[in-house]
């Protein structure tokens, strides 16, 4: 027991003998963290002349200073978010006292970095659109407080969908659907007061319900298309192929045609008995099987 | 906590003592762990574009111990890209005119992908890394600190490799 209580009266006396000698060389009392751009202090203790090094990744300060006062940094002097060493070289010291702290980027953002994809797609398409954002502070640091992330994408007549993701190590991401109607859309991406644009172009699907007509024209048959509308009711776009086919006995004949004013039409020889069908790509219109 | 406690000091050494430090440093290799990958975001990481990634984010941490031991902004081009080559351009700048010179050598990574974005255009990990910084004010070796970070990462393709575009330490 005796020796015990001596072990402990001896732990506990070189404990406050040690915290003295560390209490003694510390001249520096650092800040354990510092908002990216705003003003901080350091305080100092002790006499003579000292020079103090701050060096990070992102910046390395040295000041000269007086021992036993408070160095005073105004705001924007060290904004780069990171850890930072220090080193505190005295002039009555060969060696010299070191420490570290870091800089934290504000939680407040001044920018963001939105990715959105694709610049142009179908309407009707599940989860076409993505959108992804990083958040950076107004001293271009990754603002990593979890924060919340408003994605809206609205078309010309006035549809809105939106999405509200939170930032995780500063990105946050959504997917969304194209809508159904064709146009220019805008994707906006919204954290507090700021906010980023992207324009995204919706044209129409594939043709659907794709139906012709046929009429004797002499001794041809003229086959001509309804307006081409995708499955939304949007038309369209001139230019896009139409393809007829003939089949009469052994032989078939094809016309490519493109859409003009939203419609395809063209003459195909008059054989009696013959099927003629119309496609778009992959999409299958009607069959007509000309009088015998 | 990690981040605050993970600082050793090392005594003064004089430029012999530096010299013999960074030969010794330039031939180290850093230990490299590379955690499964637990990916927020709809977009599948092929395990090529990982290894790239990684190997890309390596070699950025070697360019950054040359540029600022050398004081040589130009090195950072092949690695670093916006904000993060603009700051480290800012460092080497300071470092320049106060007559400072550090040397960064990593000595291990604890990498995790977090964040491949829904169009590829970029990646972001986070890596609890451990490093060397030997600080030289006028050539003369102030200290030698290990420290311990953790890093959040973001990185974009370029033409033929991955660049890094963010590179902040903050605390865990």
């Amino acid at each position: 027991m005796i020796i015990n209580s001596a072990l402990f009266s001896g732990a506990l006396l070189a404990a406050i003998c040690s915290q003295l000698a560390l209490s003694q060389d510390k001249s520096l009392t650092l800040p354990q963290t510092v908002e990216a751009g705003s003003a901080f202090s350091i305080q100092s203790t002790g006499s003579g002349k000292a020079t103090l090094l701050i060096v990070g990744l992102g910046q390395v300060i040295k000041r000269d200073m007086q021992l036993g006062q408070t160095i005073s940094f105004p705001s924007g002097t060290l904004y780069n978010a990171g850890r930072y060493v220090t080193v505190l070289e005295r002039e009555s010291s060969p060696s010299p006292e070191t420490g570290a702290f870091n800089v934290l980027p504000s939680s407040k953002p001044a920018e963001i970095n939105f990715l959105a994809r694709p610049s142009r797609l179908q309407v009707g398409l599940r989860g076409g659109i993505t959108g992804a954002a990083y958040l950076f502070d107004s001293y271009h640091n990754l603002v990593t407080v979890p924060t919340p992330v408003s994605f809206e994408l609205s078309n010309p007549v006035g549809a809105t969908q939106k999405r509200t993701a939170t930032t995780k190590d500063g990105a946050a991401w959504t997917e969304l659907d194209s809508t159904a109607q064709q146009g220019i859309d805008k994707f906006v991406a919204r954290a507090g007061d700021v906010s980023s644009m992207r324009i995204i172009g919706q044209v129409p699907g594939d043709p659907c319900g794709l139906k012709m007509s046929a009429q004797p024209d002499g001794r041809q048959v003229h086959v001509k298309t309804e307006p081409v509308k995708d499955c939304s009711g949007n038309a369209v776009p001139d230019g896009t192929i139409v393809t007829f086919t003939e089949t009469y006995g052994d032989a078939q004949s094809t016309v490519d045609v493109p859409l003009k004013r939203g419609i395809a039409e063209v003459k195909l020889p008059a054989h009696p008995g013959a099927r003629i069908s119309v496609a778009s790509g992959v999409v299958l219109g009607n069959e007509i099987r000309w009088g015998n | 906590m990690k981040f605050g406690g993970g600082i050793s000091v090392t005594r003064s050494f004089y430029i012999l003592g530096s010299v013999l430090l960074a030969a010794s440093c330039a031939a180290a290799q850093p230990t490299v762990q590379v955690e499964p990958t637990r990916l927020q975001g709809p977009r599948p990481l092929q395990e090529q574009t990982q290894a790239t990634a990684v190997r890309d984010y390596l070699q950025a941490w070697q360019t950054v111990g040359t540029a600022l031991q050398q004081n040589n902004a130009a090195l950072l081009d092949r690695d670093f890209v916006g904000a993060a080559k603009d700051k480290l351009v800012e460092t080497i700048q300071q470092q320049a005119a106060l007559g400072v010179r550090t040397h960064y050598q990593d000595k291990a990574h604890d990498i995790k992908i977090a964040f491949y974005s829904p169009e590829g255009l970029s990646l972001q990990l986070t890596d609890d890394v451990d490093y060397d910084v030997q600080i030289l004010d006028h050539e003369k070796e102030q200290t030698t600190q290990h420290v311990h970070a953790h890093y959040i990462v973001v990185m974009t393709p370029a033409e033929v490799r991955w660049r890094v575009r963010v590179f902040q330490a903050q605390p865990e």
